[in-house]
C-alpha cells in the first residue's frame, strides 16, 4: 500500500498531458518519411534510452507512439522519423520548422546497452526498423570505445525507400564499423547487393558469446533473421528484438499492445529472445 | 469485526439519510432487467436482483472520461474535471465488489491512474451479501465472490426483519454515525447470520466441474485448444461481452474538438479487445487476428494473465458475459470444456 501523501500527490498530476514540444527542423526522407527535430521547453533533454519511443500527440488528431531516433548523446533536440500512413502521420507531414506537438515519454525499455559494453554488435535492420536503430547506432558511435567490432546490415524493398542516405555513406565510409546494404529489387543505378537481408548474415564472421544480435524490423523479417542468428550460435538472451505494437497509453492500462500478460509498452519495446521465445500468442503466430 | 443492524422498516429512512450525505447511486428495475442509477425516490431501490446490465465500473471507470482540455494555438493543457464529487454504490453485489477490488490493482499499479485514484477516493461501497443464485449463468462460488471478501465499506446481510450491517473501513462507520434507528447488533442477530451462512453452504455450490487451480492449470494447456475453435465460430464480435464485464478495462483515446477547431478535450473511451482492429498497427499488422483468439485473449485475461500478474483471477463470477452473449456463447461451459480436454 503506498502512503497516502504519495497518493495524493499522483492525483493531482496526470500522465496523460502532453508536454510541448517544438519543431526546429523537418526533412523529407523519401517519399513517404519524414524526420523532424524536436525541442522540447527550455530546450532540456529528453533523456531516454537508445530504443525507448515517445507518444506524439497533435490535438484533434489524436496521440500515436513513434520511436525516437536520436541518440541521448545528441543533447537539447531529439528526433523522429515518421511514415506518412493515418490520419494523425498525415497531419504530421504537412507540419514543419516553427510548428508545435504535444509529447509525452519516453516510455518503455531501450536496448540494454549497459548488458552490451564491451560486447560485439551485429545491428540488422528491416525497413522502418532502421529508425529505431538510429538511436543505438547513434549511441555507439558516440561511445565508440565502449563496444567490440561493430557491423550494420540494413535492408529494405527497393533503393528508393534507403532511409539516413547521408548518414549511411558515411558508416559505409568509416573503418571502425562494418556497413552492409541489401535490397530486395535494385533498379538500374543500384550497385550494391540485391535480395533478401537473411542472405548477408551467413558470410558474417562473428564470435557468437561476444556478440549481441540487435534486429528491428516487420515480423516477417524478424523472424527469419532471428533463425539465421541461433543458426550462428548466438545465446537467446544477446538477441534483442524490438517490437511494433498499437499502443494508446503507454501506461500498461489501455490494452492495446497487449502479448498474453504483458504490455509491451511497458515491458518492452524491446525484448530479448528468451522472452520472445516463450510467447505463445500475437508475436509472430498467424491467425490460428 | 464490527457489526450493527437495522430494522427493515427503517431501510428507506437510512436511504434518505445517505441520499443527503452524498450522491446516491443502487440498483433498480428497468423493464425486465436491472440497471444502477442515481436514487431519486427510495422506493425505487430494488435490492432483490440479478446484476445490473452494467456493473459499477461506469461510475469509478466512465465510458467516456475526460482526461484533460487543450488547446492547439496557443499549446495548452488544462485539468478537464475540476472536482469529483463523493458518491456512494448502495447495494453491490459482492461479486462487484471483486470487480471493483480488481480494478484497483490494475489502476494503482505504477505509472498509476488519477482519474481513477480520484473517483475511488470519493467512493464509498455499500454491498449486499446474495443468499440465493442470480442464475443459471452465475459462477460465483467457483470463483469465491459468493461470500464477502473485503473490499467494501459496508456490507448488508438479510436475516429475516433485520438486516446485519458489517461495518469495514472508517469510510463506512461515518454513514451509519448519528443514524438512531441503526443499533449495535444483538448476540441472537450473530447467531441468525452463522445459520445463514451454513445454509448459504447448501445453496452455492462449485459451477466449474473442476476446482480453480485445476482451471488455472488447464489454461496453462490450452491456449492451441479446438474449443477456441469453435467459442470462435459462434463469436459475432460485438463486444458485449467485454462492455458489461466489471474487470474488463481496455480503452481507447480520442479527441473531440470545438466548432473553433482549435479547442476540445482529449477522453479516453471503453473499447473492447473483440474489436477487430483493436491490435492492429497503422502499417496494417494485425497481431490478434481472428475471433478465437480474440475470444480465447479474454478469457486468458480472467483466468491466466492476471493471476500471473496479480495473484488474482479476473473473473467475477457475475456471469454477465454469458447472460449478454448473442451467440449464446456460456463461460462455464468453456471452462469446463477447456478443463475436461486439458485434465484428462
Amino acid at each position: 500500500m503506498i502512503e497516502r501523501e504519495i497518493l495524493l500527490e499522483k492525483m493531482k498530476t496526470s500522465p496523460y498531458k502532453p508536454m510541448h514540444g517544438k519543431i526546429v527542423a523537418a526533412e523529407m526522407l523519401t517519399e513517404k518519411e519524414k524526420l523532424f527535430r524536436i525541442e522540447l521547453e527550455g530546450k532540456i533533454n529528453l533523456a531516454h534510452e537508445p530504443g525507448q519511443f515517445v507518444m506524439i500527440s497533435i490535438f484533434g488528431f489524436g496521440e500515436a507512439p513513434i520511436s525516437v531516433c536520436s541518440s541521448p548523446s545528441d543533447k537539447g533536440y531529439f528526433e523522429i522519423t515518421v511514415r506518412n500512413v493515418g490520419a494523425l502521420t498525415d497531419k504530421l507531414h504537412k507540419l514543419g520548422k516553427g510548428d508545435t506537438l504535444g509529447i509525452r515519454g519516453p516510455f518503455g525499455k531501450g536496448f540494454p546497452i549497459d548488458n552490451m559494453f564491451g560486447y560485439d554488435v551485429m545491428i540488422v535492420a528491416g525497413g522502418l526498423g532502421i529508425v529505431p536503430l538510429r538511436s543505438l547506432i547513434r549511441y555507439i558511435m558516440f561511445h565508440r570505445n565502449d563496444f567490440g567490432n561493430v557491423q550494420i546490415l540494413l535492408g529494405c524493398k527497393s533503393p528508393k525507400e534507403l532511409l539516413f542516405e547521408a548518414e549511411t555513406k558515411e558508416w559505409m565510409r568509416r573503418a571502425e564499423i562494418k556497413f552492409n546494404c541489401t535490397v530486395d529489387r535494385g533498379d538500374p543505378d543500384w550497385k550494391g547487393n540485391v535480395g533478401l537481408i537473411t542472405t548477408l548474415i551467413p558470410n558474417v564472421d562473428i564470435n557468437p558469446m561476444r556478440t549481441y544480435g540487435v534486429v528491428v524490423g516487420p515480423p516477417i523479417m524478424y523472424k527469419f533473421v532471428i533463425v539465421k542468428l541461433l543458426e550462428k550460435k548466438i545465446p537467446d538472451h544477446q538477441i534483442i528484438v524490438s517490437l511494433e505494437r498499437k499502443m494508446k497509453c503507454g501506461l500498461g492500462k489501455c490494452g492495446h499492445c497487449q502479448i498474453e500478460g504483458i504490455y509491451v509498452c511497458q515491458s518492452g519495446p524491446v525484448f530479448n529472445y528468451a522472452q520472445l521465445k516463450n510467447f505463445k500468442g500475437e508475436c509472430h503466430e498467424k491467425a490460428i | 469485526m464490527k457489526y450493527a443492524s437495522l430494522n427493515k422498516t427503517h431501510l428507506n429512512n437510512w436511504l434518505e439519510h445517505l441520499k443527503n450525505k452524498a450522491k446516491l447511486y443502487a440498483p433498480r428495475k428497468k423493464e425486465n432487467l436491472f440497471v444502477l442509477r442515481p436514487v431519486k425516490e427510495v422506493s425505487d431501490v430494488c435490492l432483490e436482483y440479478i446484476p445490473t446490465i452494467l456493473p459499477p465500473k461506469k461510475y469509478y471507470f466512465p465510458q467516456k472520461e475526460r482526461l484533460f482540455k487543450f488547446s492547439s494555438q496557443p499549446f495548452k493543457t488544462a485539468k478537464a474535471i475540476d472536482k469529483f464529487d463523493e458518491f456512494i454504490l448502495f447495494g453491490v453485489h459482492t461479486c462487484d465488489i471483486a470487480g471493483i477490488q480488481c480494478m484497483d490493482v490494475v489502476f494503482r499499479e505504477s505509472p498509476e491512474d488519477p482519474n481513477y485514484l480520484n473517483r475511488k477516493d470519493k467512493m464509498a461501497i455499500i454491498g449486499i451479501e446474495c443468499l440465493k443464485y442470480c442464475d443459471k449463468y452465475a459462477n460465483c462460488a467457483s470463483m469465491g465472490n459468493h461470500i464477502p471478501r473485503g473490499g467494501y465499506d459496508l456490507m448488508i446481510i438479510d436475516i429475516g426483519d433485520k438486516f446485519i450491517i458489517h461495518i469495514n473501513s472508517e469510510k463506512g462507520e461515518r454513514l451509519i454515525k448519528d443514524v438512531d434507528f441503526i443499533k449495535g447488533s444483538a448476540a441472537e442477530d450473530m447467531v441468525k447470520l452463522d445459520r445463514i451462512r451454513e445454509e448459504k453452504k447448501m445453496v452455492f455450490k462449485d459451477e466449474f466441474s473442476a476446482p480453480l487451480s485445476k482451471v488455472y492449470e488447464s489454461f496453462d494447456k490450452s491456449f492451441n485448444s479446438d474449443v477456441w475453435k469453435d467459442v470462435g465460430k459462434r463469436c459475432v464480435g460485438c463486444g458485449n461481452c467485454t462492455a458489461v464485464c466489471p474487470t474488463c478495462y481496455c480503452f481507447d483515446v480520442s479527441d473531440e474538438m470545438e466548432l473553433n477547431l482549435n479547442d476540445g478535450v482529449r477522453y479516453r473511451i471503453w473499447n473492447s479487445c473483440q474489436m477487430d482492429d483493436f491490435a492492429k498497427v497503422a502499417g496494417g499488422e494485425d497481431f490478434r487476428k481472428g475471433r478465437q483468439s480474440r475470444q480465447r485473449h479474454r478469457y486468458y485475461r480472467k483466468f491466466k494473465y492476471p493471476v500471473d500478474k496479480f495473484n488474482r483471477y479476473f473473473c467475477t463470477g457475475c456471469g454477465r458475459c454469458s447472460r449478454t452473449c448473442m451467440a449464446e456463447i456460456s463461460l462455464i461451459d468453456t471452462v469446463n470444456a477447456l478443463s475436461s480436454v486439458a485434465l484428462e
